[in-house]
């Protein structure tokens, strides 16, 4: 019994990347249906119901305002999720574009690269905190901040791969036939870089989901008044040792969604990489 | 009784014919992917006597590897082999896999293709040896030591003493591969598998190696299983041939009757496609080569137009071109020193002349071909096309330079199918997207491919294939020069001889001007006009075919055209002992060109 060659994906290894990828889909789809999932408003206090443990009224239980924690790790998810998406779509843009000029323009590559290693030596946190010193707290400044962090590395991948496939044979053939230099870079060096690249932003999606919960924690991220994981286990830390379940779901989230997206960008990159053979 | 009498048959069985070293018989292997089964080879059964050599040939994917890596049982887990292997008598089919490792390297050692990737980079050469011994329990310690340096010298290595605390990355090519035969022969094995051993090599390194091989067995009687896809090397090396296709052995006989009359039809339109030199003694211009296989035209062998050479058919002129890279010194690490890697190469080339340039690898011959295409900035001297300068070349006159490279395979972008790469040139330079793919049809068809092809990709072609459309992309904006870098030796005999054909084909119908770049000297010889012989990055001697080949007047020249193998048995022993004596020669800076008459130009003192 023959299969035909298109269905013939390497399924045994995509397995553990499919459970990881479901996980993803499953958790956008609490945080975004989240009005509709049985929550009530996750700002609402209720001095009466303070740091009541999980039960039928309360899934998760409640928080030190006796806010609904069920409701607040949900609508929380909304904001790792949209930290995590937009900084993995704007560091990988802007690192492409970075890298697809260092590698392609050999003499603006010393300096623009030099600026990068600059980038690189500052710690996120650091930089994230500036951040929010300069502009104030607000989702927008954690986007900005953790993208500019993430920044170098797409740059460095992305040059490291133009400068191998500017030597390619193709490449130079079309040199010689007279193409013009942004369509080489649109048409052979572009989508050759793209399986990479993707792969890269799905880890910068979890590594900015990472962040932005470590900025909420310390009070340098999202403010107070909008749930995220981070502030939520932030909040939770005051009272950790005997209510325990305040800090455990957000985190249970958030390291599931961490773990989750991770091992989706491991198949994906194995997946990716035996196409890459085929066309060898 | 009847044991005296085995006893006594067996006795007169020695003498008649020695007991083979290794005996194979019906070996089989199929590996296992994604519920279907994939045969590799089939039945294929051999013997190799004690001081033979036994050549496998064939082209790629005919399995000759596969047979090696079989018996050694270096295949990958999910690979499944039958049939019988016998080393010395002993069944060493089902063994273990702990004991087949003692035999590795041990009773039966292995040489491969690339010595670089074969050595260990961080470690001594020596060493290696040392471990080799100590593995298979020969030796240890200091006797280890000493035996390492007495294989070094064994393979004729100068200076084994100091050469064995190098590590591989300082010596040469030749070198490296004389170590690995050195760690081949460490434990003093029954039998020597050498997978195409000297396919990295260049000629002259080449010829040192296959004599030391022989000069090896005849010392110690070693049996030689030698694979290779070269004919020449074949008929250097080989008492016995197996021809292989597809997995199978299509013929099995001595080398003098593969060579002289071949049974098999496969095995006759191999040796059809072999280019031999010394073909073309006495005939004016190129030649193609008689047909092969299904795709080459059907035309015979025929005589080739022969060229004008004036100023008005003048297409390419290359004036005093230099090429330096800034490279770090060799002594002082921290200083960097001027590396000519072209230095000073003159020569015109006229619309339908094949100009061959050869040379061994590091002469400059590729840098001398980027130079011309202006991929790579050269330092000094000019080039003209078509009587431009390349200032003003630099728009449309580029188009009438192309290249075709040497690999197929690297040469097209994957994710294009190939009506984009085809029309993407003139597209490129303005041509209308429909005018362009009406074009790129009708230069398939040119190539020998169908307009069909045209939506794949290049993933769904093979190499000889590949390489046309590649010339085809080459042709697409009507160049008048043609730059090949290697064109052809990436590709299998028969392909090659194919693809040459359709070279030579093309050039006479569109009167294109060839600038061929390549170190097969037999190739050279069958479709060249002129050759030039370039060495350390200086031309030593350019000028017309017949001239160079018959009459050399270089020390280099002479020298690269007497260690190329001759796809001939019984030549074979002219050559023999003469490998050692190569020396590079040495060029002073103050050489100049000397006119020998008949545009043949040798660089002189």
């Amino acid at each position: 019994m023959t299969k035909p060659a298109a269905l013939s994906l390497p399924v045994p290894r995509l397995s553990a990347s499919w459970i990881g990828g479901g996980i993803v889909v499953l958790i956008a789809l609490a945080a975004v249906f989240a009005p509709i999932l049985g929550t009530v408003d996750p700002m609402a206090m209720s001095p009466l119901n303070r740091m009541k443990a999980p039960s039928a009224d309360f899934w998760f239980g409640t928080d030190t305002y006796g806010r609904d924690l069920y409701s607040r790790v949900l609508y929380g998810g909304r904001t790792s999720l949209a930290v995590g998406f937009a900084v993995a779509i704007l560091s990988t843009v802007a690192g492409l574009a970075i890298g697809l000029f260092a590698g392609y323009f050999r003499r603006v590559d010393g300096i623009v690269m030099r600026v990068m290693d600059g980038v690189m030596a500052i710690p996120a946190i650091l930089l994230a905190i500036a951040f929010s010193a300069l502009l104030g707290g607000s989702l927008g400044t954690v986007i900005v901040a953790i993208s500019i962090a993430e920044i170098p590395r797409v740059a460095r991948l992305i040059r490291g791969l133009v400068l191998s496939l500017r030597g390619r044979m193709y490449v130079e053939a079309a040199i010689l036939a007279g193409v013009s230099q942004p369509r080489i870079i649109w048409r052979h060096i572009l989508p050759n870089t793209l399986a990479p690249l993707i792969v890269q932003a799905t880890y910068i999606f979890a590594s900015a989901m990472l962040l932005e919960a470590i900025l909420s924690f310390i009070g340098a991220g999202i403010p107070p008044t909008t749930p995220s994981w981070g502030n939520i286990i932030s909040e939770g830390r005051a009272v950790w040792q005997i209510k325990f379940h305040i800090i455990l779901y957000p985190a249970i989230f958030l390291s599931l969604a961490v773990f989750a997206i991770n091992t989706f960008g491991d198949g994906l990159r194995d997946a990716l990489d035996q196409r890459g053979m085929k066309h060898q | 009784m009847s044991s005296t009498l085995t006893s006594a048959k067996l006795l007169w069985d020695d003498q008649a014919v020695p007991a083979p070293v290794l005996s194979v018989s019906s070996l089989s292997t199929s590996i296992a992917g994604r519920g279907t089964e994939k045969s590799l080879i089939r039945n294929v059964s051999f013997d190799i006597q004690p001081g033979r050599t036994l050549s496998i040939v064939g082209e790629s994917g005919s399995g000759k590897s596969v047979t090696a890596l079989s018996l050694l049982r270096l295949l990958p887990p999910s690979a499944r082999i039958a049939g019988k292997v016998r080393l010395q008598g002993q069944d060493i089919s089902d063994l273990g896999d702990r004991q087949m490792a003692d035999i590795r390297g041990n009773r039966i050692g292995m040489i491969f293709q690339e010595p670089m990737t074969s050595l260990n980079p961080v470690l001594p050469v020596g060493l290696q040896i040392e471990e080799a011994l100590a593995r298979h329990a020969v030796a240890k310690g200091a006797e280890a030591r000493r035996r390492a340096v007495e294989l070094l010298d064994k393979v004729r290595i100068p200076h084994a003493a100091r050469r064995c605390g190098e590590y591989p990355h300082q010596l040469s090519g030749g070198m490296r591969q004389r170590v690995m035969i050195a760690m081949a022969l460490a434990c003093g094995p029954d039998l020597l598998i050498a997978d195409e051993p000297t396919t990295a090599l260049d000629v002259t390194t080449q010829s040192g190696i296959i004599d030391l091989l022989k000069a090896i067995q005849a010392e110690d009687g070693t049996a030689i299983m030698f694979i290779t896809h070269d004919m020449g090397v074949v008929a250097e090396v080989a008492d016995d041939v197996l021809v292989m296709r597809d997995g199978e052995v299509v013929e099995h006989a001595s080398s003098f009757d593969i060579f002289s009359r071949p049974s098999h039809p496969y095995t006759r339109q191999l040796m059809r496609a072999v280019p031999r030199i010394g073909d073309m003694r006495g005939r004016e211009g190129p030649e193609r080569f008689a047909a092969v296989g299904a795709e080459a035209p059907s035309a015979g062998p025929q005589t080739r137009h022969l060229v004008t050479r004036d100023s008005a058919h003048k297409v390419l002129s290359v004036h005093g071109l230099s090429v330096t890279f800034r490279v770090r010194d060799d002594r002082r690490r921290l200083r960097k020193t001027d590396l000519h890697a072209v230095r000073d190469v003159s020569f015109d080339l006229f619309a339908g002349e094949t100009l061959s340039v050869v040379g061994e690898s590091g002469c400059g011959k590729s840098t001398l071909a980027r130079g011309i295409m202006g991929l790579q900035p050269i330092n000094a001297g000019s080039v003209a096309i078509d009587g431009r300068t390349p200032a003003a070349m630099r728009a449309d006159g580029r188009k009438a330079l192309q290249m075709v490279f040497q690999d197929p395979f690297a040469s097209l972008n994957p994710r294009l199918t190939i009506l984009r790469s085809l029309t993407e040139p003139m597209t490129a330079n303005g041509i209308a997207p429909a005018e362009a793919a009406e074009t790129a049809a009708g230069l398939m068809q040119e190539v020998g491919l169908s307009a069909e092809m045209l939506s794949r990709l290049p993933h769904e072609f093979s190499g000889g294939q590949r390489q046309r459309i590649c010339i085809a992309r080459a042709l697409a904006l009507k160049p008048k020069v043609v730059v090949a870098d290697e064109a052809v030796s990436a590709l299998d005999v028969s392909v090659q001889a194919q693809v040459l054909n359709l070279l030579m084909e093309l050039q006479e119908r569109r009167n294109l001007a060839l600038l061929f770049i390549a170190h097969d000297m037999a190739v050279v010889e069958r479709l060249s006009h002129r050759v030039a012989v370039m060495c350390f990055g200086r031309l030593v001697e350019i000028g017309p075919r017949a001239a160079v080949f018959d009459s050399p007047a270089h020390p280099y020249t002479r020298q690269l055209l007497s260690a190329v193998p001759v796809p001939d048995p019984a030549r074979r022993f002219s050559t023999a002992g003469r490998a050692d004596s190569f020396e590079r020669p040495v060029i002073s800076a103050s050489a100049r060109m000397k006119d020998l008459g008949g545009g043949h130009l040798v660089l002189a003192d």
